[in-house]
């Protein structure tokens, strides 16, 4: 295999990977741009979806509809966990708010476990979907799985776009990302605009917990927390609170990833999430508003 | 004459407190149908804490706000807009990452009547002609005077009973002012009632009927404009000398 | 002198069940006294950071698996040392450490760690600093699991002395509560409350907020180390995933449920959290109810606790105790409570 083949082959890993993190750091900064707050539950917004959909299929249903329902049974979480947890702090300090999030993905986590047990239970894929394709002579490989991966994360972002530019509600969001009592001043109706925030990410979350339970061939209930944490990383690269960011820094962070697996010596490789996290620590200090926003200010 | 017309928006005792401060301690004033009512006095009298509060951004810790006979201190603020009360906030507080475009729409955004945005928004652009230039740039390019213009236009765009003004003048070069100005004795001849808020007296008197000076959270003065703009204590109340 | 002397009451009395304890007590009840112990002093040191000085740190844990490493690796045999970790450089393997010097040198090593790591860390703003903590953790987990030849990775390490006993723990857990009282109600710690409550009025009349920041968070990290050596006796054996967020959680929720602002608070809160825990994993077991037999629902302990916490932060964020202190009147009350209900202008 030739080094052109090796690298094109991590260029494919990388885009897959990316778009997963981009996916899961879309919805968190929405949620963060509208609410100021870190939703650490998202991650178990994944599990849900997976879950949802794991459980379809093994009713019977076949995979794309129960898919779709993944995604609806994520909004609806998200939904939930918007009425019933970060209402009624809606204006409370931040610790609190931040206490409330991790108590919340506390909550879930451990349902998941008390309801289909900690270990990990098989992702039905339909046969198709595990084709791989070959080129290059097979130097280069890749499942149907990726295709649609990048298809879907494609299709969602371009529908993202439009609600965003196009309609007064996915306006409203951005404004009141950028400015919250201007947003009240010209009279949005604020509570409706925070749950379509939750429930645009949390659909978001689905779609990604399940295309990330596809590419692992696995679903259990912590599933949702590394993913979590890496989008966390990705969004704080790209500027927290920009669905812009968000994408460049999931991109840049599956590459990254990807990067230091397949470029770096093997002593180094097992300290990647060292790295990744080290990152993170040197972007909040250097450069808090991530690669698209240079202004925020986030010292003392 | 004055007498007969009613009393649009009617602030009776306005108490608001920022923790331990006093901002406002009981301020009372009135703006009828049709009048132009300025709200004069030094940094810190409260005059932009009045219209925080009447736009819902504050909750009062005593007192009465009434809009059109209807009590509006617990509203949430999207209902306040919907009532017909809009603002032009201090600094303007523009979408500066959204076009020009799009701060227009969010500002018809509690409207229903499509014809009527539509119509508005020539009516806005044939105000202030500077913004169909600058029709799709992002807001936060434009200049300071380009920028109050534009939050200005945002507010009408709500077609409100009632426009607050926040500070119209602050930050903008003296030829705009005066055609900003002009603009808003336009509105007025057309019929806009409007509460304003200004550092620039005489610009203020010039063209509102009736003003209020406060000072230090107090209603310190009022008056109809004649009155105010050769009375020695305006003055004396913006420099704070002891009555 | 009548505070000395209830002072020493107290003190006598700690030395009594401590001691006698063991003789006139289950096993199961030591155990626990134990670890309420243990938790309290790490929920004591958790609370100079995150309750007084205002910085929310997530990653305190990270000094408390550090320590319980350092202080593990130090107190093995030779012999131990030479099989458990053959690969372990030369400066380390040819002695042991009794307790109280590896106890202490676990703490002086996380504290300087706290020095390293706060020095950039602590400059940022509250919800940054708390994500930026967290990444600390994070990256401490990731060294305990790849830096096997110190730690066996993510193997079980084992061996450690089990020299953990009431007597210890107890003893640290009154040195702990000692210097944090002095430094809590001393001028240095009305410099942390201060920096806490309005980061731009202390500076403004003159408070070094980097400084004072540091310092709560390196004391802290260095009760944290002490108490990760103690727990690291307790256990003798663990790994890295011992020292994570499931810890961290634990940790917040007694924190929490106490009152951040008080120190009587953070041990009234590992009380509550440790019998509610006790109470609730009993009924995880599935009893019956004359004829009605509620079934054994593993993880639901958990799922409650969430849910009272949540309670908690909707209905009184403050915790059981707020900014008080709990002392019959004997102890100064926080001077800031009565700031706060508006009695001091």
């Amino acid at each position: 295999m030739s080094s052109f083949e090796y690298i094109l082959q991590q260029v494919i890993n990388a885009v897959s990977l990316g778009s997963l993190y981009a996916l899961v750091a879309v919805g968190l900064s929405i949620v963060f741009g509208v609410l100021k707050l870190t939703n650490f539950a998202h991650g178990d917004v994944m599990m849900v979806g997976a879950f949802t959909t794991v459980l379809l299929i093994g009713i019977g249903m076949p995979f794309i509809p129960a898919l779709m329902c993944g995604i609806i049974g994520a909004a609806m979480a998200g939904f939930l966990i918007e009425r019933i947890a970060y209402r009624p702090i809606r204006n409370a300090p931040d610790v609190t708010r931040l206490l409330t999030s991790l108590a919340v993905t506390y909550i879930l986590e451990n349902f998941g476990i008390l309801v289909f047990s900690s270990s990990p239970r098989n992702f039905p894929l339909p046969a198709t979907l595990n084709d791989s394709w070959q080129l290059l002579d097979g130097a280069i490989t890749f499942t149907n799985i990726n295709i649609l991966t990048l298809v879907l994360t494609f299709v969602s972002l371009i529908g993202l776009g439009w609600f965003i530019t196009k309609t007064t509600l996915g306006i409203g969001m951005r404004a009141a990302s950028e400015d919250m009592a201007a947003a009240q001043l010209v009279g949005l109706d604020i509570n409706r605009l925070i749950v379509v925030a939750f429930v645009v990410a949390s659909a978001f979350a689905g779609l990604a917990g399940v295309l990330w339970a596809a590419q692992a061939g696995v679903v259990q209930p912590q599933m949702g927390f590394t993913p979590l944490l890496k989008a966390f990383v990705a969004a704080i690269i790209g500027g927290f609170g920009s669905i812009a960011g968000a994408l460049v820094g999931g991109f840049m962070l599956g590459a990254l990833e990807i990067f230091i697996v397949a470029f770096l010596p093997d002593e180094i490789t097992p300290y990647r999430d060292a790295i990744v996290f080290s990152l993170l620590i040197a972007f909040l200090l250097f450069r808090p508003g991530g690669l698209l926003q240079p202004n925020r200010e986030v010292k003392l | 004459m004055s007498e007969a017309r009613p009393a649009l928006l009617e602030i009776q005792n306005l108490q608001v407190r920022f923790g331990a401060v006093r901002a406002l301690k009981g301020i009372s004033l009135q703006v009828k149908q049709g009048e132009v009512v300025a709200l004069l006095g030094a940094n810190g009298a409260g005059k932009s804490t009045t219209l925080r509060t009447i736009s819902g951004l504050s909750r009062p810790s005593a007192g009465h706000i009434l809009f059109g006979g209807r009590s509006i201190a617990t509203m949430p603020t999207s209902q306040i807009v919907r009532l017909g009360v809009a603002q032009s906030p201090e600094g303007r507080r523009l979408f500066g990452s959204l076009t020009v475009d799009e701060n227009l729409r969010l500002g018809s955004c509690t409207r229903i009547d499509a014809d009527g945005i539509a119509k508005d928004t020539e009516r806005m652009f044939s105000l202030f002609p500077i913004l169909r230039e600058r029709r799709p740039q992002l807001a936060g390019t434009l200049s300071g005077g380009e920028q109050q213009q534009l939050a200005l236009a945002r507010a009408l765009m709500a077609s409100p009973k009632l426009l607050l003004l926040d500070e119209p003048s602050l930050g903008v070069a003296p030829l705009l002012v005066k055609h900003i100005f002009k603009a808003l004795a336009e509105l007025k001849q057309q019929g806009m009632t409007m509460l304003l808020v200004e550092q620039n007296m005489k610009l203020a008197l010039q063209l509102a009927d009736r003003a209020y000076v406060l000072r230090t959270g107090s209603v310190a003065l009022e008056g109809s404009s004649t009155e105010l703009l050769s009375d020695d204590r305006v003055a004396q109340a913006y420099l704070g000398a002891a009555q | 002198m009548v505070r000395l002397l209830l002072v020493t009451l107290l003190l006598v009395l700690v030395a009594g069940v401590a001691f006698g304890a063991p003789y006139l007590m289950s096993d199961y009840f030591v155990r626990v006294l134990l670890i309420i112990a243990l938790n309290s002093i790490f929920v004591l040191s958790l609370s100079l950071s995150n309750g007084f000085t205002g910085v929310f740190s997530l990653g305190h844990v990270g000094f408390i698996g550090a320590g319980a490493y350092v202080s593990g690796i130090l107190s093995l045999t030779v012999a131990q040392k030479a099989s458990l970790l053959p690969n372990l450089p030369v400066f380390m393997n040819w002695f042991s450490m009794p307790f109280l010097p590896a106890t202490l040198t676990a703490g002086a090593f996380t504290a300087l760690l706290a020095v390293i790591v706060g020095y950039p860390l602590m400059r940022l703003s509250g919800y940054f600093v708390s994500v930026a903590t967290m990444g600390f953790l994070i990256i401490v987990n990731v060294v305990l699991i790849n830096a096997s030849n110190f730690t066996r990775g993510a193997r079980t390490f084992t061996g450690v002395p089990l020299d953990t006993s009431l007597p210890w723990v107890f003893g640290w857990l009154v040195v702990t509560l000692f210097v944090l009282w002095r430094l809590v109600y001393s001028p240095f710690g009305r410099r942390m409350k201060a920096v806490r409550d309005d980061t731009v009025a202390a500076s403004a009349i003159g408070i070094d907020m980097l400084n004072t920041r540091l310092s709560a968070f390196a004391i802290g990290a260095f009760f944290a180390g002490v108490g990760g050596s103690l727990y690291a006796h307790y256990l003798g054996s663990f790994s890295p995933v011992t020292f994570y967020f499931a810890m961290t959680m634990n940790l917040i929720a007694m924190l929490v449920l106490g009152g951040m602002g008080s120190l009587s608070g953070a041990i009234i809160g590992v009380i509550c959290v440790t019998l509610l825990s006790e109470v609730l994993r009993s009924v995880e077991r599935g009893f019956t109810i004359g004829d009605f037999i509620v079934p054994a629902l593993f993880g639901a302990s958990q799922v409650a606790l969430g849910f009272i916490f949540i309670l908690i932060m909707i209905f009184r964020p403050k915790g059981i105790m707020g900014e008080s202190e709990f002392g019959f009147g004997l102890f100064r009350r926080s001077a800031n409570s009565k700031i706060k209900q508006g009695e001091v202008k």
